[in-house]
Protein backbone atom coordinates (compact mmCIF):
# COMPACT_ATOMS: atom_id res chain seq x y z
CA UNK A 1 0.00 0.00 0.00
CA UNK A 2 1.46 2.94 -1.07
CA UNK A 3 0.21 6.84 0.37
CA UNK A 4 -0.83 9.19 -2.35
CA UNK A 5 -1.60 11.95 -0.57
CA UNK A 6 -0.97 12.13 3.17
CA UNK A 7 -3.22 14.27 5.79
CA UNK A 8 -1.53 17.64 5.26
CA UNK A 9 -1.02 17.28 0.92
CA UNK A 10 -5.08 15.77 1.01
CA UNK A 11 -6.16 19.41 2.85
CA UNK A 12 -3.37 21.43 0.72
CA UNK A 13 -5.22 19.71 -2.23
CA UNK A 14 -8.77 20.65 -1.39
CA UNK A 15 -7.70 24.33 -0.70
CA UNK A 16 -6.14 24.51 -3.78
CA UNK A 17 -9.48 22.69 -6.00
CA UNK A 18 -11.40 25.31 -4.05
CA UNK A 19 -9.48 28.23 -4.93
CA UNK A 20 -9.19 27.53 -8.35
CA UNK A 21 -12.93 27.07 -8.24
CA UNK A 22 -13.16 30.44 -6.68
CA UNK A 23 -11.11 32.03 -9.35
CA UNK A 24 -13.73 30.87 -12.16
CA UNK A 25 -16.79 31.25 -10.36
CA UNK A 26 -16.03 34.34 -8.40
CA UNK A 27 -18.33 34.54 -5.72
CA UNK A 28 -20.86 31.54 -7.13
CA UNK A 29 -23.75 33.38 -7.45
CA UNK A 30 -24.20 31.71 -11.20
CA UNK A 31 -22.97 28.76 -9.83
CA UNK A 32 -24.48 24.95 -8.43
CA UNK A 33 -21.74 22.46 -6.89
CA UNK A 34 -23.30 19.24 -7.23
CA UNK A 35 -21.56 16.27 -5.62
CA UNK A 36 -22.02 12.79 -6.81
CA UNK A 37 -23.29 10.30 -4.41
CA UNK A 38 -21.79 8.16 -2.61
CA UNK A 39 -17.99 9.43 -2.17
CA UNK A 40 -18.23 12.20 -4.28
CA UNK A 41 -20.07 14.17 -1.53
CA UNK A 42 -16.90 13.84 0.94
CA UNK A 43 -14.95 16.05 -1.44
CA UNK A 44 -18.13 18.22 -1.91
CA UNK A 45 -18.98 19.08 1.74
CA UNK A 46 -14.99 20.05 2.46
CA UNK A 47 -15.03 22.62 -1.01
CA UNK A 48 -18.65 23.92 -0.18
CA UNK A 49 -17.46 24.34 3.69
CA UNK A 50 -14.08 26.31 2.35
CA UNK A 51 -16.15 28.60 -0.11
CA UNK A 52 -18.74 29.27 2.91
CA UNK A 53 -15.60 30.74 5.38
CA UNK A 54 -14.75 32.51 2.48
CA UNK A 55 -18.30 34.24 1.69
CA UNK A 56 -20.23 33.84 4.79
CA UNK A 57 -22.84 36.40 3.98
CA UNK A 58 -23.51 34.28 0.20
CA UNK A 59 -26.35 31.82 -0.45
CA UNK A 60 -23.96 28.95 -2.02
CA UNK A 61 -25.94 26.19 -4.11
CA UNK A 62 -24.86 22.93 -3.14
CA UNK A 63 -26.98 19.92 -3.91
CA UNK A 64 -25.94 15.95 -3.83
CA UNK A 65 -26.92 14.02 -6.89
CA UNK A 66 -27.39 10.01 -7.23
CA UNK A 67 -26.88 8.38 -10.82
CA UNK A 68 -27.97 4.54 -9.52
CA UNK A 69 -31.02 4.92 -11.94
CA UNK A 70 -28.41 6.04 -14.70
CA UNK A 71 -26.37 3.26 -14.46
CA UNK A 72 -25.23 1.61 -17.68
CA UNK A 73 -24.14 -1.81 -16.03
CA UNK A 74 -27.65 -2.12 -14.07
CA UNK A 75 -27.78 -5.67 -15.28
CA UNK A 76 -24.49 -6.61 -14.05
CA UNK A 77 -24.95 -5.38 -10.59
CA UNK A 78 -28.07 -3.89 -8.61
CA UNK A 79 -26.47 -0.92 -6.70
CA UNK A 80 -28.67 0.34 -3.59
CA UNK A 81 -29.81 4.43 -4.08
CA UNK A 82 -28.62 7.02 -2.68
CA UNK A 83 -30.15 10.19 -1.49
CA UNK A 84 -30.10 13.08 -4.54
CA UNK A 85 -30.52 16.42 -3.37
CA UNK A 86 -31.18 19.37 -5.81
CA UNK A 87 -33.66 21.82 -4.42
CA UNK A 88 -32.75 24.21 -7.59
CA UNK A 89 -33.43 24.56 -11.32
CA UNK A 90 -30.59 24.36 -13.39
CA UNK A 91 -31.52 26.12 -16.48
CA UNK A 92 -29.03 28.28 -17.55
CA UNK A 93 -26.75 27.84 -14.86
CA UNK A 94 -23.10 26.67 -14.00
CA UNK A 95 -22.81 23.65 -12.72
CA UNK A 96 -19.75 21.82 -11.47
CA UNK A 97 -20.14 18.08 -10.96
CA UNK A 98 -17.57 17.38 -7.85
CA UNK A 99 -16.08 13.42 -7.81
CA UNK A 100 -13.28 12.01 -5.58
CA UNK A 101 -11.92 9.62 -8.19
CA UNK A 102 -12.46 9.88 -11.92
CA UNK A 103 -11.36 6.60 -13.41
CA UNK A 104 -13.48 5.02 -16.44
CA UNK A 105 -15.65 8.41 -16.60
CA UNK A 106 -19.09 6.06 -16.55
CA UNK A 107 -19.86 7.62 -13.18
CA UNK A 108 -19.67 11.01 -15.00
CA UNK A 109 -21.49 9.68 -17.96
CA UNK A 110 -24.44 9.01 -15.83
CA UNK A 111 -24.07 11.97 -14.15
CA UNK A 112 -24.30 14.30 -16.99
CA UNK A 113 -27.62 12.47 -17.98
CA UNK A 114 -28.80 13.11 -14.89
CA UNK A 115 -28.33 16.41 -14.83
CA UNK A 116 -30.73 16.95 -17.29
CA UNK A 117 -33.69 15.74 -15.60
CA UNK A 118 -33.00 19.09 -13.67
CA UNK A 119 -33.24 21.93 -17.03
CA UNK A 120 -30.62 23.03 -19.18
CA UNK A 121 -26.94 24.18 -17.48
CA UNK A 122 -25.53 26.54 -19.49
CA UNK A 123 -22.35 25.02 -18.93
CA UNK A 124 -20.81 22.22 -16.90
CA UNK A 125 -17.47 21.72 -15.01
CA UNK A 126 -15.87 18.32 -13.46
CA UNK A 127 -14.11 18.81 -10.44
CA UNK A 128 -12.35 15.38 -8.92
CA UNK A 129 -9.49 15.21 -6.26
CA UNK A 130 -7.82 12.37 -7.78
CA UNK A 131 -7.54 11.34 -11.93
CA UNK A 132 -6.73 7.82 -13.15
CA UNK A 133 -4.87 8.94 -16.11
CA UNK A 134 -4.93 5.38 -17.72
CA UNK A 135 -7.94 3.12 -18.97
CA UNK A 136 -10.67 5.91 -19.76
CA UNK A 137 -13.48 4.20 -21.28
CA UNK A 138 -15.29 7.45 -21.99
CA UNK A 139 -13.71 10.88 -23.62
CA UNK A 140 -14.26 12.84 -20.33
CA UNK A 141 -11.45 14.95 -18.63
CA UNK A 142 -11.36 16.93 -15.47
CA UNK A 143 -11.48 20.82 -15.35
CA UNK A 144 -10.06 20.58 -11.98
CA UNK A 145 -7.67 18.14 -11.07
CA UNK A 146 -6.39 17.36 -7.14
CA UNK A 147 -3.89 15.18 -8.19
CA UNK A 148 -3.21 12.81 -11.79
CA UNK A 149 -1.84 9.63 -11.23
CA UNK A 150 -0.30 6.12 -13.09
CA UNK A 151 -1.90 3.23 -12.03
CA UNK A 152 -2.75 -0.32 -13.44
CA UNK A 153 -5.76 -1.83 -13.86
CA UNK A 154 -5.11 -4.51 -10.82
CA UNK A 155 -4.62 -1.31 -8.64
CA UNK A 156 -6.99 0.21 -6.38
CA UNK A 157 -7.49 3.81 -5.43
CA UNK A 158 -9.41 4.70 -2.28
CA UNK A 159 -9.81 8.01 -0.67
CA UNK A 160 -9.73 7.34 2.97
CA UNK A 161 -11.52 10.13 4.60
CA UNK A 162 -12.07 9.31 7.91
CA UNK A 163 -7.89 8.59 7.99
CA UNK A 164 -7.73 11.67 5.71
CA UNK A 165 -5.39 10.41 3.30
CA UNK A 166 -5.07 8.92 -0.46
CA UNK A 167 -3.84 5.28 -0.85
CA UNK A 168 -2.97 3.01 -3.79
CA UNK A 169 -2.94 -0.79 -3.46
CA UNK B 1 -27.35 -5.41 -1.67
CA UNK B 2 -30.19 -7.46 -3.08
CA UNK B 3 -33.66 -8.99 -2.18
CA UNK B 4 -33.31 -12.31 -1.27
CA UNK B 5 -36.68 -13.28 -3.46
CA UNK B 6 -36.86 -13.39 -7.27
CA UNK B 7 -40.32 -12.68 -7.23
CA UNK B 8 -42.86 -10.66 -5.57
CA UNK B 9 -45.59 -13.08 -4.71
CA UNK B 10 -46.58 -12.19 -1.35
CA UNK B 11 -44.76 -10.40 2.06
CA UNK B 12 -44.88 -13.81 4.04
CA UNK B 13 -41.52 -14.82 1.72
CA UNK B 14 -39.91 -11.33 2.34
CA UNK B 15 -37.44 -10.67 5.18
CA UNK B 16 -37.43 -7.52 7.14
CA UNK B 17 -34.10 -6.32 5.48
CA UNK B 18 -36.18 -6.62 1.79
CA UNK B 19 -39.15 -4.80 3.15
CA UNK B 20 -36.21 -1.74 4.40
CA UNK B 21 -34.46 -1.84 1.26
CA UNK B 22 -37.77 -1.89 -0.94
CA UNK B 23 -38.86 1.25 1.33
CA UNK B 24 -35.60 3.24 1.33
CA UNK B 25 -35.41 2.69 -2.63
CA UNK B 26 -38.82 3.91 -2.98
CA UNK B 27 -37.63 7.17 -1.30
CA UNK B 28 -35.16 7.85 -4.07
CA UNK B 29 -37.44 7.11 -6.46
CA UNK B 30 -40.12 9.71 -4.67
CA UNK B 31 -37.78 12.41 -5.02
CA UNK B 32 -37.35 11.59 -9.41
CA UNK B 33 -41.47 11.91 -9.05
CA UNK B 34 -40.68 15.26 -7.92
CA UNK B 35 -38.37 16.17 -10.68
CA UNK B 36 -39.25 18.84 -13.81
CA UNK B 37 -38.50 15.38 -15.63
CA UNK B 38 -40.37 12.29 -13.95
CA UNK B 39 -38.25 9.90 -15.85
CA UNK B 40 -35.00 7.75 -14.89
CA UNK B 41 -33.86 5.35 -18.39
CA UNK B 42 -32.58 2.31 -15.61
CA UNK B 43 -35.24 -0.17 -17.51
CA UNK B 44 -34.77 0.73 -20.57
CA UNK B 45 -33.74 -2.64 -22.22
CA UNK B 46 -37.21 -4.30 -20.05
CA UNK B 47 -40.35 -5.30 -21.28
CA UNK B 48 -43.15 -5.99 -18.58
CA UNK B 49 -46.87 -6.98 -19.23
CA UNK B 50 -49.36 -5.70 -17.05
CA UNK B 51 -51.99 -8.74 -16.79
CA UNK B 52 -54.96 -8.11 -15.57
CA UNK B 53 -57.72 -10.99 -14.97
CA UNK B 54 -59.53 -8.51 -12.39
CA UNK B 55 -60.77 -5.46 -12.32
CA UNK B 56 -58.55 -2.40 -11.15
CA UNK B 57 -57.89 1.24 -11.30
CA UNK B 58 -55.29 2.39 -9.28
CA UNK B 59 -53.18 -0.49 -9.42
CA UNK B 60 -53.01 -0.47 -12.73
CA UNK B 61 -52.69 3.08 -13.43
CA UNK B 62 -50.02 2.83 -10.75
CA UNK B 63 -48.43 0.08 -12.12
CA UNK B 64 -48.00 1.41 -15.41
CA UNK B 65 -46.85 4.60 -14.47
CA UNK B 66 -44.28 3.54 -12.50
CA UNK B 67 -43.31 0.85 -15.49
CA UNK B 68 -43.42 4.09 -17.84
CA UNK B 69 -41.36 6.57 -15.31
CA UNK B 70 -38.20 3.83 -15.13
CA UNK B 71 -38.56 3.74 -19.45
CA UNK B 72 -39.66 0.48 -19.31
CA UNK B 73 -41.62 -1.22 -22.37
CA UNK B 74 -45.06 -2.09 -21.28
CA UNK B 75 -48.31 -3.93 -22.34
CA UNK B 76 -51.23 -3.98 -21.09
CA UNK B 77 -53.72 -7.44 -21.28
CA UNK B 78 -56.82 -7.01 -19.73
CA UNK B 79 -58.93 -11.01 -19.58
CA UNK B 80 -61.93 -9.59 -21.07
CA UNK B 81 -60.42 -8.32 -24.17
CA UNK B 82 -58.49 -11.27 -24.87
CA UNK B 83 -58.08 -15.10 -26.05
CA UNK B 84 -59.42 -15.80 -22.62
CA UNK B 85 -62.58 -15.06 -23.54
CA UNK B 86 -61.91 -17.84 -26.42
CA UNK B 87 -60.73 -20.45 -23.11
CA UNK B 88 -57.30 -20.37 -23.09
CA UNK B 89 -55.39 -21.04 -20.03
CA UNK B 90 -53.61 -18.85 -17.98
CA UNK B 91 -50.23 -20.47 -18.33
CA UNK B 92 -50.71 -20.91 -22.36
CA UNK B 93 -51.92 -17.21 -22.36
CA UNK B 94 -48.54 -16.42 -20.20
CA UNK B 95 -46.46 -18.58 -22.61
CA UNK B 96 -47.24 -16.63 -25.48
CA UNK B 97 -46.78 -13.42 -24.13
CA UNK B 98 -43.14 -14.52 -23.02
CA UNK B 99 -42.08 -15.99 -26.42
CA UNK B 100 -42.79 -12.41 -27.35
CA UNK B 101 -39.80 -11.79 -24.81
CA UNK B 102 -41.34 -10.02 -22.02
CA UNK B 103 -38.75 -10.06 -18.96
CA UNK B 104 -41.23 -9.49 -16.58
CA UNK B 105 -44.84 -10.23 -15.80
CA UNK B 106 -47.17 -8.17 -13.12
CA UNK B 107 -50.74 -10.14 -12.48
CA UNK B 108 -53.73 -9.54 -10.46
CA UNK B 109 -56.12 -12.58 -10.60
CA UNK B 110 -59.64 -13.57 -8.99
CA UNK B 111 -58.01 -16.98 -7.76
CA UNK B 112 -55.50 -16.93 -4.96
CA UNK B 113 -52.22 -18.68 -5.76
CA UNK B 114 -52.72 -17.83 -9.66
CA UNK B 115 -48.51 -15.64 -9.22
CA UNK B 116 -47.10 -18.93 -7.49
CA UNK B 117 -48.62 -21.24 -10.15
CA UNK B 118 -46.79 -18.99 -12.74
CA UNK B 119 -43.40 -18.77 -10.36
CA UNK B 120 -42.80 -21.87 -10.67
CA UNK B 121 -43.78 -22.30 -14.64
CA UNK B 122 -42.11 -19.18 -16.10
CA UNK B 123 -38.67 -17.87 -16.26
CA UNK B 124 -39.93 -14.35 -15.86
CA UNK B 125 -39.85 -12.06 -12.83
CA UNK B 126 -43.47 -12.28 -11.66
CA UNK B 127 -45.18 -9.58 -9.24
CA UNK B 128 -48.46 -9.87 -7.74
CA UNK B 129 -50.46 -7.73 -8.11
CA UNK B 130 -53.39 -9.13 -5.86
CA UNK B 131 -54.31 -12.61 -6.14
CA UNK B 132 -58.16 -13.54 -4.65
CA UNK B 133 -58.14 -13.09 -1.15
CA UNK B 134 -54.66 -13.70 -0.08
CA UNK B 135 -52.22 -11.09 -0.79
CA UNK B 136 -51.42 -7.83 -2.38
CA UNK B 137 -48.19 -6.89 -1.49
CA UNK B 138 -47.25 -4.08 -2.93
CA UNK B 139 -50.40 -2.56 -1.31
CA UNK B 140 -49.01 -3.20 2.28
CA UNK B 141 -45.34 -2.18 1.13
CA UNK B 142 -47.07 1.80 0.10
CA UNK B 143 -49.01 1.68 2.96
CA UNK B 144 -46.18 0.95 5.01
CA UNK B 145 -44.34 3.89 3.45
CA UNK B 146 -47.07 6.22 4.17
CA UNK B 147 -47.10 5.69 7.17
CA UNK B 148 -43.29 6.23 8.16
CA UNK B 149 -43.43 8.89 5.82
CA UNK B 150 -46.27 10.03 8.39
CA UNK B 151 -44.93 9.22 11.55
CA UNK B 152 -41.76 7.47 11.30
CA UNK B 153 -40.76 4.28 11.91
CA UNK B 154 -42.78 1.42 12.16
CA UNK B 155 -41.25 -0.35 15.20
CA UNK B 156 -43.73 -0.25 18.32
CA UNK B 157 -46.55 1.98 16.69
CA UNK B 158 -50.09 0.10 16.42
CA UNK B 159 -52.73 -0.33 13.76
CA UNK B 160 -56.00 -1.35 13.37
CA UNK B 161 -57.33 -2.29 10.40
CA UNK B 162 -60.86 -2.47 10.30
CA UNK B 163 -63.80 -3.55 8.31
CA UNK B 164 -63.95 -6.75 6.07
CA UNK B 165 -60.82 -8.80 7.33
CA UNK B 166 -62.25 -12.13 5.81
CA UNK B 167 -62.12 -10.75 2.16
CA UNK B 168 -59.10 -8.41 2.03
CA UNK B 169 -55.74 -9.62 0.79
CA UNK B 170 -54.70 -5.80 1.82
CA UNK B 171 -55.45 -7.22 5.06
CA UNK B 172 -53.20 -10.19 5.25
CA UNK B 173 -50.56 -8.76 3.78
CA UNK B 174 -50.43 -5.80 6.04
CA UNK B 175 -50.94 -7.99 9.06
CA UNK B 176 -47.27 -9.77 7.19
CA UNK B 177 -45.82 -6.73 6.93
CA UNK B 178 -46.16 -5.01 10.02
CA UNK B 179 -45.44 -7.67 12.16
CA UNK B 180 -42.11 -8.13 10.28
CA UNK B 181 -41.26 -4.86 11.16
CA UNK B 182 -42.03 -4.99 14.45
CA UNK B 183 -45.31 -3.05 14.59
CA UNK B 184 -48.57 -4.54 17.12
CA UNK B 185 -51.33 -5.19 14.89
CA UNK B 186 -55.01 -5.21 15.61
CA UNK B 187 -57.91 -5.96 13.71
CA UNK B 188 -61.54 -4.70 13.90
CA UNK B 189 -64.43 -5.47 12.62
CA UNK B 190 -67.93 -7.66 12.65
CA UNK B 191 -67.27 -11.24 13.90
CA UNK B 192 -69.32 -12.25 10.11
CA UNK B 193 -66.10 -10.90 8.48
CA UNK B 194 -63.20 -11.96 10.91
CA UNK B 195 -61.84 -15.67 9.87
CA UNK B 196 -61.68 -18.42 12.82
CA UNK B 197 -58.49 -18.58 14.53
CA UNK B 198 -57.08 -15.52 13.23
CA UNK B 199 -55.53 -14.12 16.74
CA UNK B 200 -53.71 -17.56 16.74
CA UNK B 201 -52.81 -17.89 13.49
CA UNK B 202 -51.23 -14.40 12.95
CA UNK B 203 -50.69 -13.38 16.31
CA UNK B 204 -52.95 -10.35 15.92
CA UNK B 205 -55.57 -8.59 18.39
CA UNK B 206 -59.22 -8.67 17.42
CA UNK B 207 -62.11 -6.49 18.55
CA UNK B 208 -65.13 -5.92 17.81
CA UNK B 209 -65.82 -2.34 19.24
CA UNK B 210 -64.43 -0.49 17.01
CA UNK B 211 -64.35 2.64 18.54
CA UNK B 212 -62.18 0.87 21.79
CA UNK B 213 -60.24 -0.20 18.32
CA UNK B 214 -59.60 3.21 17.39
CA UNK B 215 -59.01 4.61 20.90
CA UNK B 216 -55.93 1.71 21.13
CA UNK B 217 -54.05 2.77 17.89
CA UNK B 218 -52.02 5.43 16.22
CA UNK B 219 -53.04 4.29 12.81
CA UNK B 220 -56.59 3.64 11.67
CA UNK B 221 -56.56 1.67 8.01
CA UNK B 222 -60.10 1.25 7.12
CA UNK B 223 -61.20 -1.54 4.55
CA UNK B 224 -63.07 -1.79 1.92
CA UNK B 225 -66.50 -3.84 2.02
CA UNK B 226 -65.37 -6.65 -0.97
CA UNK B 227 -69.23 -7.31 -1.77
CA UNK B 228 -68.12 -9.18 -4.86
CA UNK B 229 -66.27 -11.83 -2.74
CA UNK B 230 -69.23 -12.69 -0.27
CA UNK B 231 -71.65 -15.49 -1.70
CA UNK B 232 -73.77 -14.96 1.67
CA UNK B 233 -75.11 -12.37 3.49
CA UNK B 234 -72.61 -11.42 6.19
CA UNK B 235 -74.04 -8.18 7.73
CA UNK B 236 -77.97 -7.09 7.15
CA UNK B 237 -77.44 -4.07 5.25
CA UNK B 238 -74.44 -1.07 4.20
CA UNK B 239 -76.77 1.08 6.60
CA UNK B 240 -76.39 -1.05 9.73
CA UNK B 241 -72.82 -1.66 9.25
CA UNK B 242 -72.02 1.89 8.78
CA UNK B 243 -73.88 2.47 12.18
CA UNK B 244 -71.34 -0.07 13.80
CA UNK B 245 -68.39 -0.13 11.88
CA UNK B 246 -68.34 3.26 9.68
CA UNK B 247 -65.70 5.71 10.68
CA UNK B 248 -67.25 8.96 11.11
CA UNK B 249 -66.10 12.03 12.67
CA UNK B 250 -68.20 11.99 15.53
CA UNK B 251 -66.68 8.17 16.78
CA UNK B 252 -62.83 9.91 16.04
CA UNK B 253 -64.24 13.55 17.91
CA UNK B 254 -64.79 10.49 20.78
CA UNK B 255 -61.46 9.37 21.27
CA UNK B 256 -59.04 11.69 22.44
CA UNK B 257 -56.22 11.13 20.14
CA UNK B 258 -55.53 12.26 16.63
CA UNK B 259 -55.42 8.96 14.38
CA UNK B 260 -53.54 8.38 10.96
CA UNK B 261 -56.23 7.28 8.63
CA UNK B 262 -55.91 5.34 5.64
CA UNK B 263 -57.83 3.39 3.19
CA UNK B 264 -56.50 1.26 -0.18
CA UNK B 265 -59.37 2.45 -2.02
CA UNK B 266 -61.49 2.09 -3.96
CA UNK B 267 -63.64 3.87 -1.00
CA UNK B 268 -67.50 3.10 -0.44
CA UNK B 269 -68.75 6.89 0.65
CA UNK B 270 -70.89 6.50 3.87
CA UNK B 271 -70.22 3.02 3.88
CA UNK B 272 -67.00 2.04 5.99
CA UNK B 273 -66.08 5.66 6.12
CA UNK B 274 -67.76 8.96 5.92
CA UNK B 275 -66.69 11.69 3.10
CA UNK B 276 -65.81 14.57 6.02
CA UNK B 277 -63.25 11.85 7.95
CA UNK B 278 -61.95 10.40 4.18
CA UNK B 279 -61.04 14.11 3.18
CA UNK B 280 -59.94 15.53 6.32
CA UNK B 281 -56.37 16.35 7.14
CA UNK B 282 -56.02 13.17 9.48
CA UNK B 283 -56.77 11.24 6.30
CA UNK B 284 -53.14 10.00 3.86
CA UNK B 285 -55.66 8.27 1.45
CA UNK B 286 -54.07 10.09 -1.19
CA UNK B 287 -50.48 9.86 -0.01
CA UNK B 288 -51.00 6.53 -0.13
CA UNK B 289 -51.87 6.31 -3.94
CA UNK B 290 -48.95 8.84 -4.74
CA UNK B 291 -46.13 6.77 -2.93
CA UNK B 292 -47.65 3.85 -4.58
CA UNK B 293 -45.48 4.60 -7.97
CA UNK B 294 -42.71 5.10 -5.93
CA UNK B 295 -43.01 1.92 -4.04
CA UNK B 296 -43.81 -0.19 -7.10
CA UNK B 297 -40.60 1.37 -9.28
CA UNK B 298 -38.70 0.23 -6.56
CA UNK B 299 -39.96 -3.61 -6.51
CA UNK B 300 -39.39 -3.40 -10.45
CA UNK B 301 -36.08 -2.17 -10.24
CA UNK B 302 -34.97 -4.31 -7.75
CA UNK B 303 -36.42 -7.39 -9.43
CA UNK B 304 -35.46 -6.46 -12.70
CA UNK B 305 -31.69 -7.66 -11.80
CA UNK B 306 -33.16 -10.95 -10.88
CA UNK B 307 -34.38 -12.04 -14.92
CA UNK B 308 -31.55 -12.76 -17.36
Amino acid sequence: MKVILDKYQLQLTIQRLTHQLMEDHGDFSDTILIGIQPRGIFLADRIVDYIRKTYPSKDIHYGKMDITFYRDDIRKELHVANQTDIPFSLEARKVVLIDDVLYTGRTIRAALDALLAFGRPEKVELCVLINRRFRRQLPIQPDYCGKSIDSIVSEKVKVEWENEQVVLY
Amino acid sequence: MQLSIKHLLGIKDLIPQDIRLILSTAKQFKEVLQRPIKKVPTLRDTTIINLFYENSTRTRISFELAEKRLSADTINFSASASSVSKGETLLDTVNNVLSMKVDMVVIRHAASGAPHFLAKHIPAAIINAGDGINEHPTQALLDAYSIEERIGSLEGKKIVLVGDIMHSRVALSNIYLLKKMGAEVMVAGPPTLMPKYIEEALQVKVEYNLQKALQWCDVANILRIQLERQSQVLFSSLREYNLSYGVSRKLLDSINKEIVIMHPGPINRGVEIDSDVADSHQSIILQQVENGVAVRMAVLYLLSGKTS
